[in-house]
């Protein structure tokens, strides 16, 4: 029997039974469908968490004082063994050739003002690498001076909301504003940009980290930033990194690095486990569909018992029956398939017009996942209702009426 | 052409043996026109179910054109269900969805006939059943004796040596019947090998040779010399 008609055969069969074959459609659709629409939201949201981490730069290394990330209060609570980061530490880190930028941290809240407005903002002390390693734009003047960082020079980059608010549409450049209790002149604005992960670039003054060491009146810097010239560079970084600042903290290991790199691939685990489960509990739905499969195509089958016996009586063996029935089990869950893919992008586009924010995309795996589950299952359930059709006993298939 | 030799059916109903055929020789000239009757339940469907290779012998041989075909597998033995024999049926079993034209093509179907040899031999049948106004007619469109044409014309499409039909005329009113019984005895003249069931004693008496089944047994196998049917059923 050629392939054409036993697919037209086939096609006819599920005709002739349109309510089954509506109801298995249905089924199917459903399922990978909703296969598809749960790995894209659970890719979605990877793909935003990860976006996230990323906007911290690359191949960044976070240098913070103390063994572990809790130490938010004053650390010599913890028995005074916890010596404070220092510029000078910061300096003996960026020696060595591995690492590309360094951008000390200080970051303090202070009242900025221009005559009488005044805002109270977040003031971050640090190099004009700072720019570099996170990778921000400045929008007018310049960034922070390249001179000597250990000493104060009384100039300041304002944020583009900052300075929107002190300064109105008129130039702010080369004018003086008061943080604290000092005189600053601006000499840069910084392009609006958002939000960058920890810090909000818009409404923020940066100033030379010496300068903020006198501002804020103290020596330990918040953290140090640092990028390495190469991502395969970050371990022997690393290593250099705890070895110098052992040897200037008389051997004691006090500080905590932290890798964006591990941040983000912790995250991209989770995110990646967690689309996979729901995508697992989807494909559930695919299982469930293919049982309803495999009961409706035994219904078809005693449905059908007639026309089996005749067919046998035709001369048609056992193979070539399962195969009419497997025809019949892959158009339908072909179909299926074909029709769960246009709903799943149907309603995958319906989310992204009202959440445009979500990074929506169906990743490829998603799709052959989808598809052949659904063709794997269909199949699959429909193995035993055509090895019964072609068991049955042509005699008594044709005694019936 | 059909050699039955020792042919035993068995039947098991509970505990007990139903004897369905019962030590059955019979041997079949190829274009013979047989009628096989007797009380229900004697057998005759069991008889022409085994020598249509749609039912196993408990015990016993089946030659059929000089090969044992009782040991063929399942393929072989579609096969030559496929090539050699064609049935029909008291209820016709014309697939309900499928055009009459449909319901003919589709033994060529299955054997893989391409689209336009099919059509053009399905054409013919058509015309030689008279029936070839309904070719588009599915098959609850058709009256009983119009369905037992295409059933007919659907059996003998792809050219078989023997015709088996259990009880033709069976679910048809006379006048139906006896055009069906034409059109068999017509293929019959053009030599195929018919053998029909009946209940109908004026029907089997049309046959030349007449077999009489009692309780499994075939209790006559009358040869008539000389026979010629009266010229119009
Ligand atoms: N599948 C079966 N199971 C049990 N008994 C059967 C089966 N098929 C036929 N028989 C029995 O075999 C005998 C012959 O049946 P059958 O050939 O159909 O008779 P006929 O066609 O002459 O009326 C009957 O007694 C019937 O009850
Ligand atoms: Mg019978």
């Amino acid at each position: 029997m050629k392939t054409r008609d036993a697919t037209r055969f086939a096609f006819d069969a599920l005709r002739g039974y349109r309510t089954r074959t509506l109801l298995m459609l249905l089924a199917m659709s459903i399922g990978v469908a909703s296969v598809l629409v749960l790995t894209s939201l659970g890719e979605a949201a990877r793909r935003y968490v990860t976006g996230e981490f990323s906007s911290l730069g690359t191949n960044l290394i976070i240098v913070l004082p103390g063994k572990s990330e809790t130490s938010g209060g004053s650390p010599s609570l913890l028995g005074g063994t916890t010596r404070d980061l220092t510029l000078n530490d910061a300096l003996a880190v960026s020696r060595s050739a591995l690492i590309n930028h360094m951008a000390p941290l200080i970051i303090g809240s202070a009242p900025v003002s221009v005559k009488n407005l005044q805002r109270d903002v977040m003031v971050v002390g640090s190099t004009s690498s700072l720019l570099d390693v996170r990778q921000w734009r400045l929008g007018k003047g310049r960034f922070l001076p390249e001179t000597d960082i250990t000493r104060a020079r009384f100039v300041t980059v304002l944020g583009s909301t900052l300075k929107q608010e002190l300064f109105g549409a008129k130039n702010a450049l080369g004018e003086w504003v008061r943080i604290g209790d000092r005189r600053f002149r601006v000499i840069g604005i910084m392009a609006a940009q958002g939000r960058s992960f920890d810090i909000d670039v818009e409404n923020v003054a940066f100033v030379p980290v010496a300068a903020a060491q006198m501002l804020f009146n103290t020596q330990s810097l918040f953290r140090i930033l640092l990028d390495t010239r190469s991502r395969e560079s970050i371990p022997r970084a690393i290593a250099f990194i705890k070895h110098t600042l052992r040897e200037r903290h008389q051997g004691e290991e006090d500080v905590t690095l932290i890798t964006q790199d591990a941040v983000l691939a912790t995250f991209d685990k989770i995110l990646r486990a967690l689309t996979l489960t729901v995508a697992g509990i989807a494909a559930i739905s695919l299982a469930v569909a293919g049982i309803l499969i495999m009961n409706v195509m035994l219904v078809a089958v005693s449905q059908r018992t007639t026309e089996i016996g005749l067919l046998k009586a035709l001369g048609v063996p056992q193979r070539q029956i399962i195969r009419l029935f497997m025809t019949e089990a892959a158009l339908l869950s072909g179909m299926g398939a074909g029709l769960g893919l246009l709903v799943g992008q149907t309603v995958s586009s319906v989310i992204g017009y009202f959440y445009p924010a979500l990074p929506l995309g169906t990743p490829w795996w998603a799709f052959l996942a989808a598809i052949g589950v659904a063709l794997g299952t269909g199949l699959l359930f429909s193995l035993l209702p055509a090895r019964r059709a072609a068991q049955l006993d042509p005699v008594q298939a044709l005694a019936r009426r | 052409m059909i050699r039955l030799t020792d042919i035993q059916r068995n039947f098991q109903v509970g505990d007990q043996q139903v004897h369905a055929l019962r030590d059955i020789n019979l041997q079949v000239t190829a274009g013979e026109y047989i009628s096989i009757m007797g009380p229900s339940g004697s057998g005759k469907s069991t008889l022409l179910n085994m020598i249509g290779l749609l039912d196993q012998p408990t015990a016993g041989h089946y030659q059929l054109d000089g090969q044992d075909v009782t040991t063929l597998s399942d393929e072989q033995q579609a096969r030559t269900r496929r090539e050699k024999i064609g049935f029909v049926f008291q209820f016709f079993h014309l697939v309900p969805r499928l055009t009459a034209a449909q319901n003919i093509a589709l033994p060529l179907m299955l054997a893989g006939m391409p689209e336009k040899q099919r059509n053009q031999k399905v054409q013919m049948a058509l015309q030689q059943m008279g029936i070839a106004d309904r070719a588009g007619h599915r098959p609850d469109q058709l009256s009983g004796g119009q369905r037992q044409r295409v059933a007919i014309a659907r059996a003998t499409v792809i050219g078989p040596a023997v015709l088996l039909a259990d009880e033709p005329t069976g679910n048809l009113d006379s006048a139906a019947g006896t055009e069906v019984v034409k059109i068999l005895e017509q293929l019959n003249a053009n030599g195929l090998t018919l053998l029909v069931v009946t209940h109908d004693e004026t029907l089997g008496k049309r046959a030349r040779r007449r077999i009489h089944m009692i309780d499994g047994a075939i209790e006559h196998d009358t040869l008539l010399q000389n026979h010629t049917p009266p010229a119009s059923p």
